[in-house]
């Protein structure tokens, strides 16, 4: 079927903490095709904010139709978002992007998922679908949400700049704490802890998979607006440039460079 | 009812097409739009050779519209030959290439390249803020003006558009200085420059500083010079500049627009470009229009 751009309805919304909310949305044409890292871009009521809000699909449920995203309010698109109600319609697009690769975390290797922030969301639904070994570090300001829906994929090391819970400091530093050893990681997070990890995964020779943002406008790839540095020429921009929405969010580490 | 319309002797079966930068070479929005039903796909600005664009952020959102420095990032002719084109032709729509260059020998070589190739006419890009070099500094001096669309004229086998930039005191007389040079087509009006800066991080919103402003904010300046250039040239005007809705594109043909096209509006509905042509037609039925012609310039 492909992408498509639907007028869903809202099933149910929560807030998890400070700024952060759980949207439940009802788009079984979506759900269906969707993918581990792969996100939708969610248009706002208001006529004035023209672009869509790409956000990472937190995890679905394909009996009920359902997706759920886990956003955190950054502007006044997203505080939008953030006073929909059960039943209300939300218009998104999608599913958008490549997604985690699955076969890479592959029954018997052991995998290390990481998600930073708002990098968090996007890693519960790898963490459902990977077979393999896996083990969770999830890095945050301060406060928690998510973190205990990782228990029953694996253990779920904490990280927090302030301290409050886990390591005091970010996911390398719970990382090392740990001794954390993996075969391959998957992470998604705020740039400079996805150029942390890129540096000790390729030191280490782990194979790695990191999900990137970018500001977007299209998401599907024409406009150019997202893209990040390539290691080598991109066959389809034939630069050193790839797009965020399109041949991402998900790329091999050494793909990209930051 | 005839929603047909005629650009230099191009026929489109109907007057709404992609605006440059914004779709691509159609591909990625053929899984969304039936490409087939457009009266024609304008393409990215396409280079003689490879061009890496801007650094990022390359967009930011304003209110009622964006502003975008992506800084003509595109593949150079070779591949655009190879792959979108051979694309393009699949469909029953109007191929126009939009060409960027740096210099007049840039320009010159694409349109040489593309002169062999089933391509249906070339918009010459000589309005894009974002590029140190070429672009915006052909568009702001009518002699440059005059000059380049003549050279381009000399090399292009097929019709030429020439895309005018707003960012200029009077846009008749650059409408002027391209009917002078032996442009065949008008295509107006590119993004007007403008700035955003991110309050909480205390920067440019965009890493290039300034971007062209597009979307419904700018499109009363867009009709305004529609109509000023309607009045002042014989050639017919393709009309852009923050088209939402089949209205917007109404307003530009009765300012003096034979055809529109649909840029940011893509971004914000994929399904744009379609909604608009059957927009359209519903307004002919309900005013009994027979055909699209009577509308063209009707706003006197």
């Amino acid at each position: 079927m492909g992408k498509l751009k639907i007028t869903a309805s809202v099933a149910s919304q929560v807030r998890l903490a400070d700024g952060v909310y759980s949207m439940w949305i009802d788009a079984k044409e979506i759900t269906d095709q969707s993918m581990p890292g792969q996100f939708i871009s969610v248009y706002t009521g208001d006529s004035s904010k023209l672009l869509p809000r790409p956000i990472s699909i937190c995890e679905t449920d394909r009996d009920k139709g359902l997706l759920r995203i886990v956003y955190r309010i950054a502007g006044k698109g997203t505080d939008e978002f953030s006073r929909y109600q059960a039943g209300d319609p939300v218009i998104i697009m999608g599913p958008l992007g490549n997604g985690f690769p699955l076969k890479a975390g592959s029954s018997g290797k052991k995998a290390l998922l990481i998600g930073g922030g708002i990098g968090i969301p996007p890693m519960l639904e790898l963490a459902k679908n990977l077979t393999c070994t896996k083990q969770m570090v999830l890095g945050y300001r301060d406060e928690l949400f998510l973190n205990e829906e990782f228990l029953p994929y694996g253990d779920t090391f904490l990280a927090t700049e302030s301290g409050t819970a886990g390591t005091k400091g970010n996911v390398m530093d719970a990382i090392r704490e740990h001794g954390l050893q993996s075969d391959v990681i998957f992470a998604c997070g705020p740039t400079p802890m996805l150029k942390s990890l890129r540096a000790y995964a390729l030191e280490h020779h782990i194979e790695c998979y990191l999900s990137l943002e970018e500001k977007m406008a299209c998401g599907i790839g024409a406009c150019l607006a997202c893209v990040c540095k390539s290691s080598e020429k991109d066959d389809h921009s034939m630069v050193h440039n790839k797009r965020v929405c399109k041949d991402g969010p998900v790329f091999k580490a050494e793909e990209v460079e930051f | 009812m005839n929603m047909k319309v005629n650009l230099a002797g191009v026929t489109l079966n109907n007057p709404v097409m992609t605006a440059s930068g914004t779709f691509g070479s159609g591909e990625e929005y053929s899984e969304l739009v039936d490409l087939n039903r457009l009266g024609a796909v304008v393409t990215k600005g396409v280079a003689n050779i490879p061009w890496a664009g801007n650094p990022t952020p390359r967009i930011a959102e304003t209110y009622g519209g964006m502003i975008n420095a992506i800084g003509l990032q595109n593949p150079g002719m070779d591949v655009f030959i190879k792959r979108d084109i051979p694309f393009l032709k699949k469909y029953d729509t109007k191929i126009i290439v939009n060409v960027c260059g740096k210099t007049t020998e840039d320009y010159i070589e694409v349109v040489e390249r593309l002169s062999d190739e089933p391509v249906d006419m070339l918009e010459i890009n000589i309005s894009c803020p974002n590029v140190k070099e070429g672009g915006i500094a052909f568009g702001q001096d009518p002699k440059a003006v005059e000059a380049i669309t003549r050279e381009v004229k000399k090399y292009a086998k097929q019709p030429v558009i020439m895309k005018l930039s707003p960012n200029v005191t009077d846009i008749t007389v650059m409408a002027k200085a391209a009917e002078a040079g032996g442009a065949d087509v008008l295509s107006m009006i590119n993004t007007l420059t403008g700035m955003k800066i991110d309050v909480n991080r205390r920067t440019f919103a965009v890493a290039n500083k300034t971007g062209g402003l597009s979307g419904p904010a700018i499109k009363p300046i867009a009709v305004r010079m529609v109509y000023q250039a309607a009045r002042a040239v014989k050639i017919p005007i393709i009309g852009m500049g923050g088209i939402m809705t089949a209205e917007d594109a109404l307003e530009f043909i009765l300012a003096g627009a034979t055809a529109v096209s649909v840029g940011t509006a893509n971004f914000v509905n994929p399904y744009a470009t379609t909604e608009i042509i059957t927009g359209i037609e519903d307004y002919m039925i309900k005013y009994q229009i027979e055909d699209i012609s009577e509308l063209i310039g009707a706003v006197r």
